[in-house]
């Protein structure tokens, strides 16, 4: 008699990851079913973090829906700012100020820079390398919210840009600090990439994980870093040419596998390119108001129409889709949330793979579940 | 978009397709898909005009409205003509709609608005899925279903996606009215007394 328990050897198992576990970054669950190690089916669970964000901003005047962009993707506020500012632009056909577009690339930049960082410490924490890639990552975080802080007034809940503009001028000693830091930050990139871009271990754990072929990342409508490490050549800075993207010299980094690798390198290429952008914005930033004195703000009325608006955040095309009745208020107000889209294809990558690679391949998709739920 | 149109037109002659001019100072025109026709004509944008990329699902309730209109026709009174102008009010039944917004990654072109429309908003609410055609409609498709109430025939798995699943409303709508409590449950107070007098009566 065996002591063995009989175990059927094709049983299979049901975990729930989630929706408490630090490598779901939120509130997020996932109904993994697992033969052995090797998930057979994955099924994520949303909804968590889901306050109407919509419906709350159906209800209120335009610039009051301002703000609450900031609480989707709360790692990057200001590009959530703009882009909704850039839909209502499109809306209403508001010109931007001059010195305004120069300090919106300079502040979107900034933030994919930090966005980028911080994925990298995430990255890594989900592969167990908790703490320090992660610390590494945010003291270079922090110093670029400083510098939001010292702008705005709020490390991550900007509420700066306004239609037509910003909200006030960049403070005294702002651009000097910025362009310090700017050119500080290719020297954490290489520290970065000393530590672990060669590094064994990972390579072991991204290297030929979860491909994705273009014409997949394409028909799953992922955007963003996710699309192009899948080889796609599509920047939406560089297709719409949105704000004054056309007078900066930047290249578009692809991937070639796809896989996870292609996934976590294509933000440090990324992020190198922003360095670039921001070098050159800081130098060619014009004085001038910061917002287009005839564009209104409060009691703000656009002309019945619609607009769909969208820019190329941190994380993917961020669209906003507004339609408006003439009235305060937005008859319709949809957020395109490039991280919830981007888990399209999530199931598709993590079949066939083992359970502890699901964490990495979430984690290289790059998802903020405030955006997720909205 | 008048290009669009045509090729479209030209494909699929019997195509229930037409245009809907917006106003707004950036001139996204939409095209407006008779529900029955919409996978046609979405599989032909996909494949013959390049649009790969379904970027953005949206769901919009329109209210039904009522709209003054001006007639004007002729009337002869004692062999004299003369138009007579008469305001009639006419009542236009409301309805759900679903707004796709489309690129093309290949030809770096777009966005073109493709809107569906159900029948009303209460009993006949059923498009065709376009998940078959774009994969990435299909989150975003399971929130049109959830907020709106929109159902998708054809989508391979259909459920709530951000409410959970017991709700029984569709919070977007613009006639939805949110409970003052969510999580409220009466206390059980008449039950309790009704318990102790059965216990009290029985000693």
């Amino acid at each position: 008699m065996s002591y063995l328990p009989s175990l059927a050897p094709s049983r299979t198992i049901d975990v729930s990851l989630g929706p408490q576990h630090p490598s779901t970054h939120g509130v997020f669950r996932m109904n993994v079913t697992l033969d052995g190690e090797t998930v057979v089916k994955l099924q994520p669970v949303f909804g968590y973090l889901h306050r109407n964000h919509e419906k709350i901003a159906e209800g209120n005047s335009w610039l009051a829906a301002m703000p609450y962009t900031d609480r989707l993707d709360y790692i990057c506020p200001l590009t959530n700012n703009w882009a909704y500012a850039l839909a209502v632009e499109k809306l209403a056909g508001i010109e931007v100020a001059e010195r305004a577009e120069y300090i919106r690339v300079i502040t979107a930049e900034l933030t994919r820079l930090q966005n980028h960082a911080a994925f990298l410490g995430f990255v890594l924490g989900d592969m167990g390398a908790w703490g320090t890639a992660l610390m590494y990552a945010f003291r270079e975080r922090e110093k670029i919210l400083d510098l939001f802080e010292a702008l705005t007034g709020a490390r991550m809940m900007c509420n700066y840009m306004r239609f037509g503009g910003c909200r006030c001028d960049l403070p005294a000693g702002w651009l000097e600090a910025t362009r310090k830091l700017v050119d500080g930050f290719p020297a954490f990139l290489d520290e970065m990439e000393a530590l672990l871009t060669g590094n064994e271990i990972l390579l072991a754990r991204l290297q030929g994980i979860a491909p994705l072929t273009p014409e997949r990342a394409i028909n799953g409508s992922l955007s963003g870093p996710v699309l192009r490490a899948a080889g796609v050549d599509y920047d939406i800075r560089k297709v719409d040419n949105y704000g004054i993207y056309n007078r900066f010299k930047f290249r578009v980094p692809r991937g070639s596998v796809g896989d996870c690798y292609d996934r976590f390198m294509i933000r440090v290429l990324e992020a190198r390119e922003s360095v670039s952008i921001l070098q050159q914005a800081i130098a060619g930033i014009p004085e001038g108001p910061v917002v287009n004195p005839k564009a209104k703000q409060r009691g703000f009325r656009p002309p019945a129409g619609e607009a769909y608006g969208r820019i190329e955040g941190p994380k993917g095309e961020l669209g906003f889709y507004l339609i408006s009745d003439g009235s305060d208020h937005p008859y319709r107000f949809r957020i395109r949330p490039p991280s919830l889209i981007n888990l399209t294809l999530l199931e598709e990558l993590c079949l066939g793979t083992k359970i502890a690679d699901v964490m990495v391949i979430l984690g290289s998709i790059d998802i903020v579940l405030g955006e997720v739920d909205r | 978009m008048t290009g669009v149109l045509e090729a479209i037109k030209a494909a699929i002659p019997s195509a229930g397709v037409e245009i809907l001019k917006n106003p707004s100072p950036c001139a996204q025109d939409s095209l407006v898909v008779a529900a029955n026709d919409a996978r046609a004509v979405a599989e032909f944008l996909r494949d013959s005009l390049g649009f790969d990329f379904c970027s953005n699902v949206s769901g919009v309730d329109w209210l039904p409205k009522k709209v003054k209109q001006e007639i004007v026709h002729k009337e002869t009174v004692e062999g004299v003509e003369s138009e007579v102008k008469e305001t009639v009010e006419r009542e236009i039944p409301g309805f759900l709609e679903v707004v796709y917004h489309l690129f093309s990654i290949a030809k770096k072109s777009g966005p073109l608005t493709l809107r569906v429309r159900t029948g009303n908003r209460v009993g006949d609410v059923s498009i065709p899925s376009l998940t078959p055609v774009w994969k990435g409609a299909d989150f975003q498709e399971r929130e049109v279903f959830d907020l709106y109430g929109v159902r998708f025939d054809g989508h391979p798995d259909l459920r709530r996606i951000l409410m959970w699943d017991e709700f029984a409303d569709h919070p977007m709508r613009k006639d939805y009215v949110a409970p003052d409590d969510f999580e409220y449950e009466p206390t059980p107070h008449d039950e309790i007394l009704a318990k102790v007098k059965a216990r009290t009566e029985a000693a």
